[in-house]
Protein backbone atom coordinates (compact mmCIF):
# COMPACT_ATOMS: atom_id res chain seq x y z
CA UNK A 1 0.00 0.00 0.00
CA UNK A 2 3.08 2.37 0.76
CA UNK A 3 3.47 2.95 -3.06
CA UNK A 4 0.21 3.57 -3.79
CA UNK A 5 -0.16 6.42 -0.90
CA UNK A 6 2.87 7.90 -2.83
CA UNK A 7 0.60 8.54 -5.85
CA UNK A 8 -0.10 11.98 -6.97
CA UNK A 9 -3.33 13.88 -6.18
CA UNK A 10 -6.19 11.91 -8.73
CA UNK A 11 -7.25 14.56 -10.26
CA UNK A 12 -4.20 16.78 -11.36
CA UNK A 13 -4.99 20.60 -10.06
CA UNK A 14 -4.80 23.45 -12.90
CA UNK A 15 -1.18 24.42 -13.65
CA UNK A 16 -1.77 27.61 -13.76
CA UNK A 17 1.39 28.41 -10.74
CA UNK A 18 3.81 25.88 -12.35
CA UNK A 19 3.87 27.79 -15.93
CA UNK A 20 2.34 31.44 -14.66
CA UNK A 21 5.91 32.90 -15.14
CA UNK A 22 7.22 31.77 -18.01
CA UNK A 23 4.34 33.15 -20.51
CA UNK A 24 4.66 36.38 -18.66
CA UNK A 25 8.31 36.64 -19.67
CA UNK A 26 7.16 34.55 -23.50
CA UNK A 27 4.73 37.64 -23.60
CA UNK A 28 6.75 40.40 -22.75
CA UNK A 29 9.38 39.44 -25.13
CA UNK A 30 7.02 38.88 -27.98
CA UNK A 31 6.17 42.49 -27.22
CA UNK A 32 9.94 43.57 -27.14
CA UNK A 33 10.49 42.11 -30.34
CA UNK A 34 7.38 43.60 -32.12
CA UNK A 35 8.09 47.33 -30.57
CA UNK A 36 12.30 46.70 -31.47
CA UNK A 37 11.24 45.26 -35.17
CA UNK A 38 9.04 48.57 -35.26
CA UNK A 39 11.47 51.16 -34.39
CA UNK A 40 14.72 49.34 -36.16
CA UNK A 41 15.46 52.52 -38.50
CA UNK A 42 16.01 54.24 -35.19
CA UNK A 43 17.89 51.84 -32.90
CA UNK A 44 20.18 49.83 -35.46
CA UNK A 45 23.56 50.70 -35.08
CA UNK A 46 24.11 50.57 -38.89
CA UNK A 47 22.39 51.10 -42.14
CA UNK A 48 20.23 47.76 -43.67
CA UNK A 49 22.34 47.86 -46.88
CA UNK A 50 25.85 49.69 -46.11
CA UNK A 51 28.54 47.37 -47.40
CA UNK A 52 31.68 47.69 -45.86
CA UNK A 53 34.25 45.79 -47.87
CA UNK A 54 37.23 45.85 -45.27
CA UNK A 55 35.14 43.96 -42.83
CA UNK A 56 33.79 41.31 -44.98
CA UNK A 57 33.01 38.17 -42.61
CA UNK A 58 34.07 39.85 -39.61
CA UNK A 59 33.87 38.41 -36.17
CA UNK A 60 31.11 39.29 -33.24
CA UNK A 61 33.17 41.71 -31.36
CA UNK A 62 32.13 45.11 -30.32
CA UNK A 63 31.64 47.38 -33.25
CA UNK A 64 29.54 44.50 -34.67
CA UNK A 65 27.76 42.60 -32.27
CA UNK A 66 26.47 40.02 -34.63
CA UNK A 67 29.19 40.09 -36.50
CA UNK A 68 29.08 41.03 -40.77
CA UNK A 69 28.33 38.84 -43.46
CA UNK A 70 29.57 37.95 -46.66
CA UNK A 71 29.32 42.18 -47.92
CA UNK A 72 30.67 43.36 -44.61
CA UNK A 73 26.83 44.49 -43.84
CA UNK A 74 26.38 44.51 -39.51
CA UNK A 75 24.24 41.51 -39.02
CA UNK A 76 22.58 42.65 -35.71
CA UNK A 77 20.81 45.83 -38.07
CA UNK A 78 19.93 42.86 -40.49
CA UNK A 79 18.27 40.66 -37.71
CA UNK A 80 16.22 43.58 -36.36
CA UNK A 81 14.91 44.82 -40.06
CA UNK A 82 14.47 41.41 -40.63
CA UNK A 83 12.36 40.85 -37.75
CA UNK A 84 9.69 43.34 -39.72
CA UNK A 85 9.63 40.46 -42.31
CA UNK A 86 9.48 37.55 -40.31
CA UNK A 87 7.28 38.90 -37.65
CA UNK A 88 4.74 40.44 -40.04
CA UNK A 89 4.40 37.25 -42.39
CA UNK A 90 4.05 35.33 -38.99
CA UNK A 91 1.49 37.55 -37.84
CA UNK A 92 -0.73 38.30 -40.83
CA UNK A 93 -0.51 35.22 -42.17
CA UNK A 94 -2.22 33.84 -38.53
CA UNK A 95 -4.78 36.10 -38.76
CA UNK A 96 -5.59 35.45 -42.29
CA UNK A 97 -5.68 31.43 -41.57
CA UNK A 98 -7.75 31.97 -38.32
CA UNK A 99 -10.22 34.09 -40.63
CA UNK A 100 -10.77 31.53 -43.28
CA UNK A 101 -10.66 28.59 -40.48
CA UNK A 102 -13.57 30.66 -38.66
CA UNK A 103 -15.68 30.98 -42.00
CA UNK A 104 -15.03 27.55 -42.71
CA UNK A 105 -15.39 25.88 -39.10
CA UNK A 106 -18.32 28.32 -38.68
CA UNK A 107 -20.25 27.40 -42.06
CA UNK A 108 -19.49 23.90 -41.60
CA UNK A 109 -20.59 23.81 -38.02
CA UNK A 110 -23.50 25.40 -38.28
CA UNK A 111 -25.06 24.17 -41.53
CA UNK A 112 -23.82 21.05 -41.40
CA UNK A 113 -25.36 18.40 -43.84
CA UNK A 114 -23.93 18.24 -47.39
CA UNK A 115 -22.33 22.01 -46.84
CA UNK A 116 -20.25 20.56 -43.99
CA UNK A 117 -19.62 17.14 -45.79
CA UNK A 118 -17.29 19.29 -48.79
CA UNK A 119 -15.93 21.34 -46.56
CA UNK A 120 -14.48 18.96 -44.44
CA UNK A 121 -13.37 16.79 -47.12
CA UNK A 122 -11.45 19.78 -48.52
CA UNK A 123 -10.09 20.46 -44.97
CA UNK A 124 -8.89 16.61 -44.87
CA UNK A 125 -7.68 17.05 -48.48
CA UNK A 126 -5.71 19.79 -47.44
CA UNK A 127 -4.74 18.06 -44.29
CA UNK A 128 -3.39 15.18 -46.44
CA UNK A 129 -1.03 17.23 -48.58
CA UNK A 130 2.35 17.79 -46.82
CA UNK A 131 2.24 21.49 -46.25
CA UNK A 132 5.67 22.28 -46.67
CA UNK A 133 6.25 20.67 -50.23
CA UNK A 134 3.40 22.12 -51.50
CA UNK A 135 3.70 25.69 -50.08
CA UNK A 136 7.66 25.12 -51.46
CA UNK A 137 6.33 24.09 -54.93
CA UNK A 138 3.67 27.05 -55.12
CA UNK A 139 6.38 29.30 -54.02
CA UNK A 140 9.13 27.99 -56.48
CA UNK A 141 6.48 27.89 -59.53
CA UNK A 142 5.11 31.73 -58.99
CA UNK A 143 8.06 33.11 -57.02
CA UNK A 144 5.78 35.40 -54.85
CA UNK A 145 6.09 38.81 -53.15
CA UNK A 146 6.27 39.13 -49.91
CA UNK A 147 2.39 40.11 -49.28
CA UNK A 148 1.55 37.11 -51.21
CA UNK A 149 3.86 34.79 -49.51
CA UNK A 150 1.70 35.98 -46.39
CA UNK A 151 -1.26 34.91 -48.70
CA UNK A 152 0.07 31.74 -49.29
CA UNK A 153 1.48 30.94 -45.87
CA UNK A 154 -1.86 31.78 -44.61
CA UNK A 155 -4.09 29.74 -47.10
CA UNK A 156 -2.11 26.86 -45.96
CA UNK A 157 -2.81 27.07 -42.73
CA UNK A 158 -6.43 27.23 -41.72
CA UNK A 159 -7.32 23.71 -41.34
CA UNK A 160 -6.70 23.51 -37.51
CA UNK A 161 -8.48 26.43 -36.50
CA UNK A 162 -11.77 25.51 -39.14
CA UNK A 163 -11.67 21.85 -37.55
CA UNK A 164 -11.49 24.13 -33.98
CA UNK A 165 -14.11 26.08 -34.45
CA UNK A 166 -16.13 23.63 -35.98
CA UNK A 167 -16.19 21.61 -33.45
CA UNK A 168 -16.73 24.90 -31.03
CA UNK A 169 -19.60 25.91 -33.29
CA UNK A 170 -21.57 22.08 -33.26
CA UNK A 171 -21.40 22.42 -29.57
CA UNK A 172 -22.62 25.75 -29.20
CA UNK A 173 -25.29 25.95 -31.36
CA UNK A 174 -27.32 23.19 -29.50
CA UNK A 175 -27.84 25.62 -27.00
CA UNK A 176 -30.82 27.20 -25.29
CA UNK A 177 -29.46 30.60 -26.24
CA UNK A 178 -29.54 29.91 -30.07
CA UNK A 179 -32.54 28.69 -30.61
CA UNK A 180 -33.93 31.93 -28.55
CA UNK A 181 -32.27 34.10 -30.89
CA UNK A 182 -33.26 32.01 -33.82
CA UNK A 183 -36.85 32.37 -32.51
CA UNK A 184 -36.73 35.93 -32.19
CA UNK A 185 -36.09 35.59 -36.21
CA UNK A 186 -32.28 36.24 -35.99
CA UNK A 187 -30.59 35.17 -39.40
CA UNK A 188 -28.35 32.53 -39.87
CA UNK A 189 -25.59 34.93 -40.15
CA UNK A 190 -26.66 36.80 -37.47
CA UNK A 191 -26.87 34.02 -34.86
CA UNK A 192 -23.30 33.05 -36.10
CA UNK A 193 -21.43 36.24 -35.74
CA UNK A 194 -23.45 37.90 -33.20
CA UNK A 195 -23.85 35.20 -30.58
CA UNK A 196 -22.03 31.88 -31.90
CA UNK A 197 -18.53 33.67 -33.04
CA UNK A 198 -17.94 35.23 -29.62
CA UNK A 199 -18.34 31.85 -27.97
CA UNK A 200 -15.28 30.99 -29.72
CA UNK A 201 -13.15 33.26 -29.61
CA UNK A 202 -10.81 31.90 -26.87
CA UNK A 203 -10.21 28.47 -28.80
CA UNK A 204 -9.84 30.35 -31.45
CA UNK A 205 -7.15 32.57 -30.23
CA UNK A 206 -5.34 29.48 -28.84
CA UNK A 207 -5.02 28.19 -32.53
CA UNK A 208 -4.34 31.86 -34.06
CA UNK A 209 -1.14 32.54 -31.76
CA UNK A 210 0.28 28.71 -32.38
CA UNK A 211 -0.49 29.89 -35.99
CA UNK A 212 1.83 32.62 -35.74
CA UNK A 213 5.07 30.64 -34.72
CA UNK A 214 4.02 28.18 -37.52
CA UNK A 215 3.78 30.84 -39.67
CA UNK A 216 7.54 32.19 -38.76
CA UNK A 217 8.46 28.75 -38.90
CA UNK A 218 6.82 28.31 -42.49
CA UNK A 219 8.34 31.79 -43.73
CA UNK A 220 11.82 30.32 -42.80
CA UNK A 221 11.96 27.21 -44.08
CA UNK A 222 10.90 28.71 -47.49
CA UNK A 223 13.34 31.03 -47.41
CA UNK A 224 16.17 28.41 -46.42
CA UNK A 225 15.52 26.88 -49.61
CA UNK A 226 15.35 29.97 -51.24
CA UNK A 227 12.22 30.10 -52.12
CA UNK A 228 10.87 32.46 -50.00
CA UNK A 229 11.60 36.08 -49.21
CA UNK A 230 14.14 36.89 -51.82
CA UNK A 231 17.34 38.75 -51.09
CA UNK A 232 17.56 41.77 -50.65
CA UNK A 233 15.34 41.94 -48.50
CA UNK A 234 16.57 40.61 -45.07
CA UNK A 235 14.20 37.40 -43.25
CA UNK A 236 15.77 35.58 -40.69
CA UNK A 237 15.12 32.88 -42.97
CA UNK A 238 16.93 34.03 -46.24
CA UNK A 239 19.90 34.62 -43.71
CA UNK A 240 19.86 31.27 -42.75
CA UNK A 241 19.99 30.48 -46.85
CA UNK A 242 22.42 32.95 -47.31
CA UNK A 243 25.03 31.56 -43.95
CA UNK A 244 24.73 27.66 -44.45
CA UNK A 245 27.49 26.75 -46.66
CA UNK A 246 29.54 29.07 -44.69
CA UNK A 247 28.71 27.17 -41.34
CA UNK A 248 31.93 26.08 -40.52
CA UNK A 249 33.97 29.25 -41.02
CA UNK A 250 31.45 32.08 -40.20
CA UNK A 251 28.77 29.57 -37.73
CA UNK A 252 27.32 33.16 -35.95
CA UNK A 253 26.02 33.94 -39.33
CA UNK A 254 23.55 31.16 -38.68
CA UNK A 255 23.50 31.17 -34.84
CA UNK A 256 21.80 34.42 -35.02
CA UNK A 257 19.04 34.54 -36.98
CA UNK A 258 18.62 30.37 -36.47
CA UNK A 259 18.47 31.42 -32.38
CA UNK A 260 15.75 34.28 -32.88
CA UNK A 261 13.20 32.49 -34.85
CA UNK A 262 13.55 29.61 -32.39
CA UNK A 263 13.36 32.29 -29.55
CA UNK A 264 9.85 33.95 -31.13
CA UNK A 265 8.14 30.30 -31.71
CA UNK A 266 9.02 29.28 -28.29
CA UNK A 267 7.16 32.90 -27.16
CA UNK A 268 4.52 31.99 -29.40
CA UNK A 269 3.97 28.61 -28.49
CA UNK A 270 4.82 29.46 -24.44
CA UNK A 271 1.59 31.80 -24.66
CA UNK A 272 -0.60 29.84 -27.02
CA UNK A 273 -0.17 26.95 -24.09
CA UNK A 274 -1.02 29.29 -21.78
CA UNK A 275 -4.08 30.88 -23.33
CA UNK A 276 -5.14 27.05 -23.55
CA UNK A 277 -4.83 25.99 -20.36
CA UNK A 278 -6.44 29.23 -18.99
CA UNK A 279 -9.79 28.72 -21.02
CA UNK A 280 -9.96 24.49 -20.13
CA UNK A 281 -9.61 25.63 -16.75
CA UNK A 282 -12.75 28.11 -16.78
CA UNK A 283 -14.89 25.95 -19.03
CA UNK B 1 -13.38 -4.17 -40.61
CA UNK B 2 -13.67 -4.92 -44.32
CA UNK B 3 -16.81 -3.16 -44.32
CA UNK B 4 -14.41 -0.07 -42.92
CA UNK B 5 -11.63 -0.53 -45.16
CA UNK B 6 -13.86 -0.13 -48.13
CA UNK B 7 -15.54 2.75 -46.81
CA UNK B 8 -12.96 4.64 -46.19
CA UNK B 9 -11.40 3.64 -49.68
CA UNK B 10 -14.56 5.34 -51.17
CA UNK B 11 -14.20 8.19 -48.75
CA UNK B 12 -10.50 8.79 -49.94
CA UNK B 13 -11.81 8.79 -54.38
CA UNK B 14 -13.02 12.15 -53.76
CA UNK B 15 -10.00 13.61 -51.98
CA UNK B 16 -8.07 12.18 -54.05
CA UNK B 17 -9.74 13.72 -56.83
CA UNK B 18 -9.51 17.00 -55.18
CA UNK B 19 -5.65 16.71 -54.61
CA UNK B 20 -4.58 15.79 -58.00
CA UNK B 21 -6.40 18.89 -59.06
CA UNK B 22 -4.78 20.87 -57.04
CA UNK B 23 -1.73 19.08 -58.33
CA UNK B 24 -2.16 19.90 -62.04
CA UNK B 25 -3.49 23.26 -61.25
CA UNK B 26 -0.14 24.07 -59.74
CA UNK B 27 2.10 22.92 -62.48
CA UNK B 28 -0.48 25.25 -65.25
CA UNK B 29 -0.54 28.23 -62.78
CA UNK B 30 3.05 28.77 -63.28
CA UNK B 31 4.04 30.98 -65.92
CA UNK B 32 4.59 29.34 -69.26
CA UNK B 33 2.61 26.31 -67.70
CA UNK B 34 4.93 23.13 -67.68
CA UNK B 35 7.27 24.47 -70.52
CA UNK B 36 8.67 27.32 -68.70
CA UNK B 37 12.12 25.49 -68.31
CA UNK B 38 12.23 25.70 -71.93
CA UNK B 39 10.61 29.32 -72.18
CA UNK B 40 13.83 30.84 -70.25
CA UNK B 41 16.59 28.54 -72.95
CA UNK B 42 18.04 30.80 -75.23
CA UNK B 43 18.70 27.86 -77.46
CA UNK B 44 15.34 27.17 -77.76
CA UNK B 45 13.46 28.90 -80.50
CA UNK B 46 9.85 29.55 -80.27
CA UNK B 47 8.94 27.16 -83.63
CA UNK B 48 10.06 24.32 -80.64
CA UNK B 49 8.53 25.39 -78.14
CA UNK B 50 5.08 25.40 -79.88
CA UNK B 51 6.51 21.81 -81.62
CA UNK B 52 6.98 20.58 -78.36
CA UNK B 53 3.81 22.10 -76.84
CA UNK B 54 2.01 19.86 -79.79
CA UNK B 55 4.07 17.20 -79.30
CA UNK B 56 3.19 17.04 -75.21
CA UNK B 57 -0.21 17.38 -75.87
CA UNK B 58 -0.44 20.82 -74.08
CA UNK B 59 -2.54 22.58 -76.61
CA UNK B 60 -5.21 20.17 -75.89
CA UNK B 61 -8.23 21.67 -73.40
CA UNK B 62 -6.86 21.84 -69.83
CA UNK B 63 -10.09 18.83 -68.96
CA UNK B 64 -8.78 16.75 -71.99
CA UNK B 65 -5.11 17.27 -70.55
CA UNK B 66 -6.32 16.62 -66.78
CA UNK B 67 -8.45 13.47 -67.58
CA UNK B 68 -5.25 12.17 -69.78
CA UNK B 69 -2.83 13.32 -67.00
CA UNK B 70 -5.18 11.23 -64.40
CA UNK B 71 -5.50 8.01 -66.34
CA UNK B 72 -1.88 8.08 -66.98
CA UNK B 73 -0.96 8.76 -63.26
CA UNK B 74 -3.26 5.37 -62.20
CA UNK B 75 -1.51 3.29 -64.75
CA UNK B 76 1.90 4.07 -63.16
CA UNK B 77 2.97 5.74 -66.06
CA UNK B 78 4.65 8.99 -64.10
CA UNK B 79 5.94 10.97 -67.56
CA UNK B 80 9.85 11.61 -67.66
CA UNK B 81 12.28 13.71 -65.56
CA UNK B 82 13.29 16.69 -66.81
CA UNK B 83 16.41 16.75 -65.61
CA UNK B 84 17.50 13.28 -66.55
CA UNK B 85 15.03 12.10 -68.69
CA UNK B 86 14.48 9.10 -66.69
CA UNK B 87 11.39 8.05 -66.04
CA UNK B 88 9.74 9.23 -62.81
CA UNK B 89 8.43 6.15 -61.18
CA UNK B 90 11.89 4.69 -61.32
CA UNK B 91 13.81 8.07 -59.95
CA UNK B 92 10.86 7.94 -57.01
CA UNK B 93 11.09 4.12 -56.12
CA UNK B 94 15.15 3.93 -55.77
CA UNK B 95 15.10 6.33 -53.20
CA UNK B 96 12.29 5.37 -51.22
CA UNK B 97 14.55 2.81 -49.16
CA UNK B 98 16.65 5.35 -47.71
CA UNK B 99 13.86 7.63 -47.04
CA UNK B 100 12.56 4.44 -45.16
CA UNK B 101 15.43 4.29 -43.28
CA UNK B 102 15.97 7.67 -41.56
CA UNK B 103 11.96 8.07 -41.03
CA UNK B 104 11.92 4.42 -39.52
CA UNK B 105 14.68 5.56 -37.23
CA UNK B 106 13.59 8.49 -36.42
CA UNK B 107 10.16 7.45 -35.39
CA UNK B 108 11.64 4.06 -33.17
CA UNK B 109 13.85 6.81 -31.25
CA UNK B 110 10.80 9.58 -30.80
CA UNK B 111 8.71 6.53 -29.78
CA UNK B 112 11.24 5.32 -27.41
CA UNK B 113 11.25 9.01 -26.09
CA UNK B 114 7.77 9.90 -26.28
CA UNK B 115 6.06 6.96 -24.04
CA UNK B 116 7.97 7.14 -20.95
CA UNK B 117 8.28 11.26 -21.04
CA UNK B 118 4.73 11.32 -21.35
CA UNK B 119 4.07 8.10 -18.68
CA UNK B 120 6.08 10.12 -16.44
CA UNK B 121 5.06 13.42 -16.79
CA UNK B 122 1.67 13.26 -16.10
CA UNK B 123 2.36 11.64 -12.70
CA UNK B 124 5.58 13.40 -11.85
CA UNK B 125 5.23 17.19 -11.02
CA UNK B 126 9.37 18.03 -11.40
CA UNK B 127 9.58 15.63 -14.02
CA UNK B 128 6.80 17.23 -15.90
CA UNK B 129 7.83 20.72 -14.79
CA UNK B 130 11.65 20.25 -16.42
CA UNK B 131 9.82 18.24 -19.54
CA UNK B 132 6.59 20.66 -20.37
CA UNK B 133 9.99 23.37 -20.90
CA UNK B 134 12.11 20.92 -22.96
CA UNK B 135 8.63 19.81 -25.27
CA UNK B 136 7.42 23.31 -25.58
CA UNK B 137 11.10 23.81 -26.91
CA UNK B 138 10.96 21.24 -29.42
CA UNK B 139 7.92 22.14 -31.00
CA UNK B 140 9.64 25.73 -31.74
CA UNK B 141 12.70 24.61 -33.19
CA UNK B 142 13.32 25.58 -36.82
CA UNK B 143 14.67 21.84 -37.96
CA UNK B 144 17.18 23.42 -40.60
CA UNK B 145 18.60 25.63 -38.15
CA UNK B 146 19.45 22.74 -35.27
CA UNK B 147 20.62 20.44 -37.99
CA UNK B 148 22.76 22.74 -39.11
CA UNK B 149 24.05 22.81 -35.59
CA UNK B 150 24.13 19.77 -34.99
CA UNK B 151 26.14 19.40 -38.48
CA UNK B 152 28.25 22.33 -37.21
CA UNK B 153 28.90 20.28 -33.63
CA UNK B 154 29.16 16.59 -34.05
CA UNK B 155 30.73 16.57 -37.41
CA UNK B 156 32.67 19.89 -37.76
CA UNK B 157 34.07 20.98 -34.39
CA UNK B 158 34.17 17.56 -32.81
CA UNK B 159 34.14 15.60 -35.76
CA UNK B 160 32.48 12.22 -34.03
CA UNK B 161 30.25 11.91 -36.72
CA UNK B 162 30.13 11.95 -40.52
CA UNK B 163 28.37 15.23 -41.63
CA UNK B 164 26.72 14.51 -45.05
CA UNK B 165 25.83 11.13 -46.97
CA UNK B 166 24.16 7.47 -46.06
CA UNK B 167 27.32 5.67 -46.18
CA UNK B 168 31.44 6.37 -47.27
CA UNK B 169 31.80 5.92 -50.89
CA UNK B 170 34.50 2.87 -50.16
CA UNK B 171 33.07 1.98 -46.51
CA UNK B 172 31.47 -1.11 -45.11
CA UNK B 173 30.02 -2.48 -42.48
CA UNK B 174 26.69 -1.46 -40.01
CA UNK B 175 28.96 0.85 -38.21
CA UNK B 176 29.22 3.04 -40.99
CA UNK B 177 26.01 3.30 -42.32
CA UNK B 178 24.60 3.80 -38.56
CA UNK B 179 27.30 6.50 -37.90
CA UNK B 180 26.01 8.35 -40.64
CA UNK B 181 22.13 7.42 -39.81
CA UNK B 182 22.70 9.49 -36.04
CA UNK B 183 22.45 12.64 -37.04
CA UNK B 184 19.50 13.00 -39.35
CA UNK B 185 17.69 10.08 -37.24
CA UNK B 186 17.98 12.54 -34.06
CA UNK B 187 17.53 15.57 -35.87
CA UNK B 188 14.06 14.06 -37.41
CA UNK B 189 12.65 12.10 -34.11
CA UNK B 190 13.42 15.78 -31.86
CA UNK B 191 10.11 17.23 -33.24
CA UNK B 192 8.23 14.42 -32.93
CA UNK B 193 9.41 13.31 -29.71
CA UNK B 194 8.61 16.53 -28.22
CA UNK B 195 5.16 16.57 -30.08
CA UNK B 196 4.30 13.40 -29.17
CA UNK B 197 5.12 13.38 -25.31
CA UNK B 198 2.84 16.02 -25.20
CA UNK B 199 -0.29 14.96 -26.17
CA UNK B 200 0.54 11.62 -24.59
CA UNK B 201 0.83 13.63 -21.28
CA UNK B 202 -2.16 15.04 -22.14
CA UNK B 203 -3.97 11.89 -23.01
CA UNK B 204 -2.65 10.35 -19.72
CA UNK B 205 -3.98 13.29 -17.90
CA UNK B 206 -7.56 13.34 -18.91
CA UNK B 207 -6.95 9.11 -18.09
CA UNK B 208 -5.56 9.54 -14.77
CA UNK B 209 -8.73 12.44 -13.45
CA UNK B 210 -11.35 9.65 -14.04
CA UNK B 211 -13.09 7.89 -11.43
CA UNK B 212 -12.14 4.37 -12.49
CA UNK B 213 -8.45 5.30 -12.08
CA UNK B 214 -9.55 6.21 -8.42
CA UNK B 215 -11.40 3.28 -7.85
CA UNK B 216 -8.69 0.86 -8.73
CA UNK B 217 -6.28 2.69 -6.46
CA UNK B 218 -9.13 2.38 -4.12
CA UNK B 219 -8.93 -1.32 -4.39
CA UNK B 220 -5.03 -1.37 -3.77
CA UNK B 221 -3.77 -1.57 -7.10
CA UNK B 222 -0.30 -1.44 -7.62
CA UNK B 223 1.17 1.69 -8.79
CA UNK B 224 2.64 0.18 -12.07
CA UNK B 225 -0.22 -1.65 -12.64
CA UNK B 226 -2.76 1.58 -11.97
CA UNK B 227 -0.09 3.58 -14.59
CA UNK B 228 0.66 0.57 -17.37
CA UNK B 229 -2.33 -1.59 -17.67
CA UNK B 230 -4.98 0.60 -16.32
CA UNK B 231 -4.46 3.72 -17.92
CA UNK B 232 -2.07 3.72 -20.84
CA UNK B 233 -4.13 1.36 -22.86
CA UNK B 234 -6.74 3.82 -22.30
CA UNK B 235 -4.75 6.90 -23.65
CA UNK B 236 -3.02 4.83 -26.78
CA UNK B 237 -5.86 4.82 -28.97
CA UNK B 238 -5.92 8.72 -29.91
CA UNK B 239 -2.08 8.58 -29.44
CA UNK B 240 -1.87 5.83 -31.99
CA UNK B 241 -4.06 8.85 -33.96
CA UNK B 242 -2.15 11.50 -33.52
CA UNK B 243 1.57 9.48 -34.14
CA UNK B 244 -0.07 8.05 -37.59
CA UNK B 245 -1.53 11.57 -38.79
CA UNK B 246 1.70 13.31 -38.03
CA UNK B 247 3.07 11.57 -41.10
CA UNK B 248 2.63 14.49 -43.25
CA UNK B 249 4.55 16.28 -40.95
CA UNK B 250 7.34 13.53 -41.49
CA UNK B 251 7.27 14.24 -45.00
CA UNK B 252 7.80 18.13 -44.66
CA UNK B 253 11.01 16.97 -41.71
CA UNK B 254 12.33 14.83 -44.45
CA UNK B 255 12.48 17.06 -46.98
CA UNK B 256 14.87 19.17 -44.36
CA UNK B 257 16.70 16.52 -42.95
CA UNK B 258 17.56 15.47 -46.10
CA UNK B 259 18.83 18.07 -47.91
CA UNK B 260 20.99 19.05 -44.74
CA UNK B 261 22.43 15.88 -44.65
CA UNK B 262 22.98 14.63 -48.47
CA UNK B 263 20.78 11.75 -47.56
CA UNK B 264 19.64 10.17 -50.70
CA UNK B 265 15.87 9.84 -49.87
CA UNK B 266 12.73 10.66 -51.97
CA UNK B 267 13.32 14.44 -49.29
CA UNK B 268 16.42 15.32 -50.91
CA UNK B 269 15.08 14.22 -54.50
CA UNK B 270 12.15 16.76 -54.06
CA UNK B 271 14.73 19.69 -52.72
CA UNK B 272 16.98 18.85 -56.05
CA UNK B 273 13.76 18.54 -58.39
CA UNK B 274 12.70 22.20 -56.55
CA UNK B 275 15.93 23.59 -57.81
CA UNK B 276 15.31 22.32 -61.30
CA UNK B 277 12.04 22.99 -61.43
CA UNK B 278 11.46 19.36 -62.61
CA UNK B 279 7.74 19.45 -62.24
CA UNK B 280 6.95 16.02 -63.23
CA UNK B 281 9.23 14.68 -60.05
CA UNK B 282 7.44 17.54 -58.33
CA UNK B 283 3.88 16.45 -58.99
CA UNK B 284 4.38 12.94 -58.40
CA UNK B 285 5.92 13.51 -54.85
CA UNK B 286 3.07 15.89 -53.91
CA UNK B 287 0.34 12.82 -55.15
CA UNK B 288 2.44 10.08 -53.09
CA UNK B 289 2.88 11.88 -50.32
CA UNK B 290 -1.02 12.74 -49.96
CA UNK B 291 -1.40 8.81 -50.64
CA UNK B 292 0.70 7.98 -47.93
CA UNK B 293 -1.00 10.60 -45.53
CA UNK B 294 -4.37 8.93 -46.60
CA UNK B 295 -3.28 5.12 -46.08
CA UNK B 296 -1.58 6.16 -43.02
CA UNK B 297 -5.01 7.85 -41.82
CA UNK B 298 -6.52 3.85 -42.58
CA UNK B 299 -3.79 2.10 -40.60
CA UNK B 300 -4.96 4.65 -38.29
CA UNK B 301 -8.71 3.74 -38.10
CA UNK B 302 -8.01 -0.05 -38.41
CA UNK B 303 -4.79 0.44 -35.58
CA UNK B 304 -7.39 1.77 -33.15
CA UNK B 305 -10.29 -0.40 -33.50
CA UNK B 306 -7.93 -3.56 -32.66
CA UNK B 307 -6.71 -1.61 -29.87
CA UNK B 308 -9.64 -0.38 -28.22
CA UNK B 309 -12.48 -2.92 -28.88
CA UNK B 310 -15.16 -0.22 -27.58
CA UNK B 311 -14.86 1.01 -31.17
CA UNK B 312 -15.66 -1.85 -32.61
CA UNK B 313 -18.66 -2.81 -34.87
CA UNK B 314 -20.98 -4.87 -33.06
CA UNK B 315 -22.31 -6.47 -36.20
Amino acid sequence: MSDATSLPPIAPPTRRRVTSRAPRTAAVLLIALVVLAAVAPLIAPYAVDAIDLANRRAAPSAEHWFGTDELGRDLLTRILYGAQVSLAIGLVSALLSAAIGAAVGATAGYARGWIDDVLMRLTDAMLAVPRLPLLMIVSAVLQPSVPLLVVFVGAAGWMESARVVRAEIMSLAARDFVSAARAVGATPLRVVVRHLLPGVLSTASVATTLAIGRGILLESALSFFGVGVQPPTASWGNMLYQAQTTMTSEPWLAIFPGAMIFLTVLACNVVGDAIGAGSDGTS
Amino acid sequence: MTRLIVRRCAQSVPLLFVISLLVFALIHAAPGGPLSTYLENPNVRPEDIARLRQAMGLDRSLSAQYVAWMLAFLRGDWGYSFADGRPVLERLTERVPATLELVGAASLIALALALPIGVFAATHRRFDRLTTFLTVAGISLPVFWFGLILQLLFAGWLGWLPSSGRATFDGDGIGDRLAHLVLPATLLAAVFAAAWSRYLRRAMQHIIGRPFIRAARARGVRRTALLLRHSLPNALPSFVTVVLLDASIMASGAVVTESIFSWPGVGSLFAESLVKRDYTVLMAFLMCGSITVMVLNLIADIAVQLIDPRTRDVS
